[in-house]
Protein backbone atom coordinates (compact mmCIF):
# COMPACT_ATOMS: atom_id res chain seq x y z
CA UNK A 1 0.00 0.00 0.00
CA UNK A 2 0.76 3.72 0.05
CA UNK A 3 3.00 5.31 3.12
CA UNK A 4 2.28 8.75 4.01
CA UNK A 5 4.03 11.00 1.43
CA UNK A 6 2.91 8.69 -1.18
CA UNK A 7 -0.79 9.76 -0.47
CA UNK A 8 0.57 12.97 -0.14
CA UNK A 9 1.79 13.29 -3.40
CA UNK A 10 -0.81 11.50 -5.21
CA UNK A 11 -4.29 13.20 -3.26
CA UNK A 12 -2.34 16.88 -4.05
CA UNK A 13 -0.28 17.29 -6.61
CA UNK A 14 -2.55 15.92 -9.30
CA UNK A 15 -4.41 19.24 -9.20
CA UNK A 16 -1.37 21.71 -8.57
CA UNK A 17 2.24 21.88 -8.50
CA UNK A 18 4.14 24.89 -6.79
CA UNK A 19 5.46 27.34 -9.72
CA UNK A 20 7.73 28.68 -7.51
CA UNK A 21 11.55 28.70 -7.70
CA UNK A 22 12.45 25.77 -5.73
CA UNK A 23 8.77 23.92 -5.78
CA UNK A 24 9.99 20.46 -4.16
CA UNK A 25 11.30 22.53 -0.81
CA UNK A 26 8.10 24.44 -0.52
CA UNK A 27 6.49 21.00 -0.76
CA UNK A 28 9.12 19.57 2.26
CA UNK A 29 8.36 22.54 4.09
CA UNK A 30 4.46 22.16 4.16
CA UNK A 31 5.15 18.46 4.46
CA UNK A 32 8.22 18.51 7.46
CA UNK A 33 10.27 16.59 5.16
CA UNK A 34 13.54 16.69 2.80
CA UNK A 35 13.06 18.11 -0.89
CA UNK A 36 15.62 15.32 -1.87
CA UNK A 37 12.79 12.69 -0.51
CA UNK A 38 10.16 14.20 -2.29
CA UNK A 39 12.02 14.40 -5.61
CA UNK A 40 13.01 10.46 -5.00
CA UNK A 41 9.55 9.39 -4.08
CA UNK A 42 8.27 11.11 -7.15
CA UNK A 43 10.71 9.26 -9.11
CA UNK A 44 9.85 5.99 -7.64
CA UNK A 45 6.12 6.27 -8.25
CA UNK A 46 7.09 6.88 -12.29
CA UNK A 47 9.59 4.06 -12.05
CA UNK A 48 6.91 1.90 -10.91
CA UNK A 49 4.33 3.32 -13.36
CA UNK A 50 1.65 4.49 -10.72
CA UNK A 51 2.57 8.02 -12.20
CA UNK A 52 2.34 8.29 -16.04
CA UNK A 53 3.98 11.78 -15.99
CA UNK A 54 4.77 14.90 -14.02
CA UNK A 55 4.20 18.37 -15.75
CA UNK A 56 1.43 19.61 -17.74
CA UNK A 57 -1.89 18.37 -18.62
CA UNK A 58 -2.54 20.44 -22.07
CA UNK A 59 -5.85 21.76 -23.62
CA UNK A 60 -4.66 19.87 -27.29
CA UNK A 61 -8.37 21.37 -28.76
CA UNK A 62 -6.94 25.12 -27.63
CA UNK A 63 -3.66 23.94 -29.16
CA UNK A 64 -4.74 23.73 -32.67
CA UNK A 65 -5.13 19.97 -32.07
CA UNK A 66 -8.50 17.44 -32.00
CA UNK A 67 -9.37 14.73 -30.32
CA UNK A 68 -12.13 12.02 -31.45
CA UNK A 69 -13.59 8.90 -30.00
CA UNK A 70 -13.88 6.21 -32.11
CA UNK A 71 -15.44 2.82 -31.83
CA UNK A 72 -15.49 -0.61 -34.00
CA UNK A 73 -16.91 -4.00 -34.35
CA UNK A 74 -13.77 -6.41 -34.32
CA UNK A 75 -14.85 -10.64 -34.70
CA UNK A 76 -12.80 -12.33 -32.02
CA UNK A 77 -10.43 -13.64 -34.97
CA UNK A 78 -9.99 -10.56 -36.36
CA UNK A 79 -8.72 -9.12 -32.63
CA UNK A 80 -5.11 -9.30 -32.75
CA UNK A 81 -5.08 -8.17 -36.42
CA UNK A 82 -7.27 -4.91 -36.15
CA UNK A 83 -5.38 -3.88 -32.63
CA UNK A 84 -2.08 -4.14 -34.01
CA UNK A 85 -3.25 -1.96 -37.09
CA UNK A 86 -4.99 0.46 -34.85
CA UNK A 87 -2.80 0.81 -32.05
CA UNK A 88 0.11 1.54 -34.95
CA UNK A 89 -1.07 4.82 -35.67
CA UNK A 90 1.11 7.31 -33.33
CA UNK A 91 -2.55 9.12 -33.56
CA UNK A 92 -4.65 6.51 -31.48
CA UNK A 93 -4.49 8.35 -27.57
CA UNK A 94 -5.59 5.05 -26.18
CA UNK A 95 -7.66 1.58 -27.04
CA UNK A 96 -9.93 -0.23 -24.42
CA UNK A 97 -11.71 -3.69 -25.33
CA UNK A 98 -15.41 -2.83 -24.38
CA UNK A 99 -18.55 -5.11 -23.76
CA UNK A 100 -20.71 -3.84 -26.71
CA UNK A 101 -20.98 -5.61 -30.16
CA UNK A 102 -19.09 -2.01 -30.90
CA UNK A 103 -16.29 -3.51 -28.24
CA UNK A 104 -13.08 -1.62 -29.49
CA UNK A 105 -12.84 1.73 -28.27
CA UNK A 106 -10.05 4.15 -29.06
CA UNK A 107 -9.28 8.24 -28.89
CA UNK A 108 -7.49 9.26 -31.82
CA UNK A 109 -5.76 12.78 -31.58
CA UNK A 110 -4.24 14.85 -34.22
CA UNK A 111 -2.74 17.82 -35.52
CA UNK A 112 -5.47 19.50 -37.23
CA UNK A 113 -9.42 18.59 -37.22
CA UNK A 114 -9.54 17.35 -40.57
CA UNK A 115 -6.61 14.87 -39.87
CA UNK A 116 -9.09 13.15 -38.04
CA UNK A 117 -10.91 12.14 -41.16
CA UNK A 118 -8.53 11.01 -42.72
CA UNK A 119 -7.06 8.54 -40.29
CA UNK A 120 -10.16 7.32 -39.73
CA UNK A 121 -10.22 6.39 -43.65
CA UNK A 122 -6.64 4.85 -43.39
CA UNK A 123 -7.70 2.51 -40.14
CA UNK A 124 -10.64 1.60 -42.38
CA UNK A 125 -8.77 0.48 -45.65
CA UNK A 126 -6.41 -1.27 -43.82
CA UNK A 127 -8.97 -3.19 -41.63
CA UNK A 128 -11.60 -3.47 -43.93
CA UNK A 129 -13.97 -2.78 -40.93
CA UNK A 130 -16.11 0.21 -40.67
CA UNK A 131 -14.80 2.86 -38.20
CA UNK A 132 -17.99 4.79 -36.00
CA UNK A 133 -16.95 8.16 -35.35
CA UNK A 134 -18.22 10.14 -31.76
CA UNK A 135 -17.37 13.43 -31.70
CA UNK A 136 -17.70 15.47 -28.83
CA UNK A 137 -20.31 17.98 -29.46
CA UNK A 138 -20.90 19.40 -25.82
CA UNK A 139 -18.20 19.03 -23.06
CA UNK A 140 -20.25 19.04 -19.67
CA UNK A 141 -16.93 18.48 -17.71
CA UNK A 142 -13.37 17.18 -17.88
CA UNK A 143 -10.82 16.43 -15.47
CA UNK A 144 -9.99 13.30 -13.56
CA UNK A 145 -8.51 13.31 -10.16
CA UNK A 146 -8.50 10.57 -8.16
CA UNK A 147 -7.87 9.80 -4.69
CA UNK A 148 -6.61 7.72 -1.86
CA UNK A 149 -8.46 7.40 1.43
CA UNK B 1 -11.10 41.82 -25.38
CA UNK B 2 -8.03 40.25 -26.53
CA UNK B 3 -6.97 36.99 -27.12
CA UNK B 4 -5.33 34.19 -25.56
CA UNK B 5 -2.30 33.33 -28.01
CA UNK B 6 0.87 31.73 -27.67
CA UNK B 7 3.91 33.06 -29.06
CA UNK B 8 7.02 31.10 -30.12
CA UNK B 9 8.55 31.04 -27.01
CA UNK B 10 5.88 29.46 -25.72
CA UNK B 11 5.30 26.61 -28.17
CA UNK B 12 9.28 26.39 -27.12
CA UNK B 13 8.30 25.92 -23.53
CA UNK B 14 5.07 23.55 -24.22
CA UNK B 15 7.31 21.24 -26.12
CA UNK B 16 10.01 20.81 -23.91
CA UNK B 17 8.25 19.99 -21.05
CA UNK B 18 5.41 17.71 -22.63
CA UNK B 19 7.15 14.97 -21.21
CA UNK B 20 7.12 16.10 -17.56
CA UNK B 21 9.47 18.52 -15.49
CA UNK B 22 13.12 17.54 -14.46
CA UNK B 23 13.01 16.22 -11.04
CA UNK B 24 15.67 18.45 -9.59
CA UNK B 25 15.29 21.47 -6.84
CA UNK B 26 15.10 23.69 -9.16
CA UNK B 27 13.32 22.33 -12.30
CA UNK B 28 12.20 25.82 -13.69
CA UNK B 29 15.61 26.76 -14.04
CA UNK B 30 16.90 23.92 -16.00
CA UNK B 31 14.20 24.56 -18.61
CA UNK B 32 14.76 27.95 -18.46
CA UNK B 33 19.06 27.44 -19.39
CA UNK B 34 17.99 24.77 -22.08
CA UNK B 35 15.65 27.58 -23.57
CA UNK B 36 17.71 30.57 -22.97
CA UNK B 37 15.11 32.17 -20.63
CA UNK B 38 15.57 33.41 -16.57
CA UNK B 39 14.07 31.39 -14.11
CA UNK B 40 11.56 34.23 -13.66
CA UNK B 41 10.09 33.94 -17.14
CA UNK B 42 9.49 30.47 -17.24
CA UNK B 43 7.50 30.76 -14.30
CA UNK B 44 5.35 33.63 -15.20
CA UNK B 45 4.81 32.19 -18.87
CA UNK B 46 3.70 29.00 -16.71
CA UNK B 47 1.32 30.86 -14.89
CA UNK B 48 -0.17 32.35 -17.72
CA UNK B 49 -0.48 29.49 -20.03
CA UNK B 50 -2.72 27.81 -16.94
CA UNK B 51 -5.09 30.62 -16.38
CA UNK B 52 -5.53 31.11 -20.01
CA UNK B 53 -6.35 27.16 -20.20
CA UNK B 54 -3.49 25.95 -22.57
CA UNK B 55 -2.43 23.75 -19.36
CA UNK B 56 -5.45 22.20 -17.79
CA UNK B 57 -3.23 20.86 -15.22
CA UNK B 58 -0.15 20.86 -13.73
CA UNK B 59 1.01 18.62 -11.80
CA UNK B 60 1.36 14.71 -11.35
CA UNK B 61 -0.57 11.99 -13.96
CA UNK B 62 -1.84 9.02 -11.93
CA UNK B 63 -2.23 5.79 -13.88
CA UNK B 64 -5.58 4.98 -12.28
CA UNK B 65 -5.48 1.25 -12.80
CA UNK B 66 -2.38 1.17 -11.01
CA UNK B 67 -4.10 3.34 -8.00
CA UNK B 68 -6.63 0.53 -7.26
CA UNK B 69 -9.14 2.09 -9.50
CA UNK B 70 -9.77 -1.07 -11.68
CA UNK B 71 -12.76 -0.81 -12.86
CA UNK B 72 -13.68 1.83 -15.59
CA UNK B 73 -17.42 2.25 -16.75
CA UNK B 74 -18.09 4.01 -19.61
CA UNK B 75 -22.11 4.66 -19.35
CA UNK B 76 -23.79 5.61 -22.13
CA UNK B 77 -27.43 7.14 -22.74
CA UNK B 78 -30.42 7.91 -25.01
CA UNK B 79 -31.62 11.03 -23.75
CA UNK B 80 -34.15 13.23 -25.37
CA UNK B 81 -32.57 16.16 -27.60
CA UNK B 82 -33.88 18.65 -25.56
CA UNK B 83 -33.09 17.75 -22.35
CA UNK B 84 -29.42 16.54 -22.72
CA UNK B 85 -27.98 19.11 -21.73
CA UNK B 86 -29.48 19.22 -18.11
CA UNK B 87 -29.14 16.11 -17.77
CA UNK B 88 -24.96 16.18 -18.66
CA UNK B 89 -25.11 19.05 -16.75
CA UNK B 90 -26.27 17.57 -13.80
CA UNK B 91 -24.21 14.41 -14.19
CA UNK B 92 -21.02 16.17 -13.87
CA UNK B 93 -21.76 17.66 -10.94
CA UNK B 94 -21.48 13.55 -9.31
CA UNK B 95 -17.86 13.07 -8.00
CA UNK B 96 -17.95 9.60 -9.17
CA UNK B 97 -18.62 10.88 -12.60
CA UNK B 98 -15.15 12.27 -14.22
CA UNK B 99 -16.50 12.79 -17.74
CA UNK B 100 -19.74 13.82 -19.05
CA UNK B 101 -19.76 14.42 -23.34
CA UNK B 102 -23.10 14.57 -25.59
CA UNK B 103 -22.08 12.76 -28.57
CA UNK B 104 -23.74 11.89 -31.90
CA UNK B 105 -25.82 8.73 -32.03
CA UNK B 106 -25.08 6.22 -34.53
CA UNK B 107 -28.03 4.55 -35.57
CA UNK B 108 -29.85 1.59 -35.57
CA UNK B 109 -26.28 0.38 -34.30
CA UNK B 110 -26.25 3.09 -31.37
CA UNK B 111 -28.89 5.08 -29.96
CA UNK B 112 -26.87 6.71 -27.35
CA UNK B 113 -26.29 10.41 -27.28
CA UNK B 114 -24.92 10.78 -23.68
CA UNK B 115 -21.49 9.33 -22.71
CA UNK B 116 -20.14 9.53 -18.84
CA UNK B 117 -17.22 7.49 -17.29
CA UNK B 118 -17.82 6.40 -13.67
CA UNK B 119 -14.25 5.43 -12.50
CA UNK B 120 -14.35 2.85 -9.37
CA UNK B 121 -12.61 0.33 -7.19
CA UNK B 122 -14.04 -2.45 -9.10
CA UNK B 123 -16.98 -3.14 -11.12
CA UNK B 124 -19.51 -3.70 -8.16
CA UNK B 125 -18.64 -0.15 -6.97
CA UNK B 126 -19.05 1.48 -10.24
CA UNK B 127 -22.39 -0.03 -10.61
CA UNK B 128 -23.69 0.95 -7.22
CA UNK B 129 -23.07 4.46 -8.33
CA UNK B 130 -25.11 4.16 -11.26
CA UNK B 131 -27.86 2.84 -9.29
CA UNK B 132 -27.43 5.85 -6.98
CA UNK B 133 -27.37 8.20 -9.62
CA UNK B 134 -30.85 6.63 -11.53
CA UNK B 135 -32.72 6.38 -8.25
CA UNK B 136 -31.68 10.22 -6.80
CA UNK B 137 -32.60 12.04 -10.08
CA UNK B 138 -35.18 9.45 -11.79
CA UNK B 139 -33.09 8.48 -14.53
CA UNK B 140 -34.56 4.98 -14.70
CA UNK B 141 -36.92 5.85 -17.70
CA UNK B 142 -33.68 6.62 -20.16
CA UNK B 143 -32.19 4.03 -21.78
CA UNK B 144 -28.67 3.35 -20.91
CA UNK B 145 -26.14 0.89 -20.99
CA UNK B 146 -22.76 0.49 -19.32
CA UNK B 147 -19.31 -0.48 -21.06
CA UNK B 148 -16.54 -1.56 -18.70
CA UNK B 149 -13.63 -1.94 -20.18
CA UNK B 150 -11.99 -5.44 -20.21
CA UNK B 151 -8.52 -4.77 -22.02
CA UNK B 152 -6.54 -1.52 -22.53
CA UNK B 153 -4.07 -1.81 -25.17
CA UNK B 154 -2.95 1.70 -25.34
CA UNK B 155 -2.72 4.16 -22.54
CA UNK B 156 -0.58 7.50 -23.36
CA UNK B 157 -0.27 11.43 -22.94
CA UNK B 158 -0.80 13.98 -25.78
CA UNK B 159 2.56 14.67 -27.74
CA UNK B 160 3.26 17.82 -29.39
CA UNK B 161 6.13 18.56 -31.59
CA UNK B 162 7.33 22.06 -33.02
CA UNK B 163 7.17 22.04 -37.39
CA UNK B 164 10.32 23.96 -38.80
CA UNK B 165 7.10 27.16 -39.33
CA UNK B 166 7.36 26.73 -35.55
CA UNK B 167 3.28 26.17 -35.67
CA UNK B 168 2.34 24.33 -32.83
CA UNK B 169 1.77 20.44 -34.32
CA UNK B 170 -0.48 17.69 -32.24
CA UNK B 171 1.15 14.06 -32.88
Amino acid sequence: MFDDLETKIINQLQESFPLCSQPFAKLAEQWQTDEQVIINKIQALLDQGILTRFGPLYNAEKLGGAFCLCAMQVKGQDWDTVVSIVNGFTEVAHNYQRQHRLNMWFVLATETPEAIAQIIQQIETQTQQKVYAFPKEQEYYVGLTLSLS
Amino acid sequence: MTMDTIDTIDQELIYAIQDGLPLVSHPYQTIATQLGLTEQQVVTRLNRLKQQGFIKRFGIVVHHKELGYKANGMVVWDIPDQQVDNIGQMLANFPYITLCYRRPRRLPLWPYNLFCMIHGKNQAQVLNYLEQLKQQENLSQFHCQILFSQRRFKQRGARFSLKKTNEMQYV
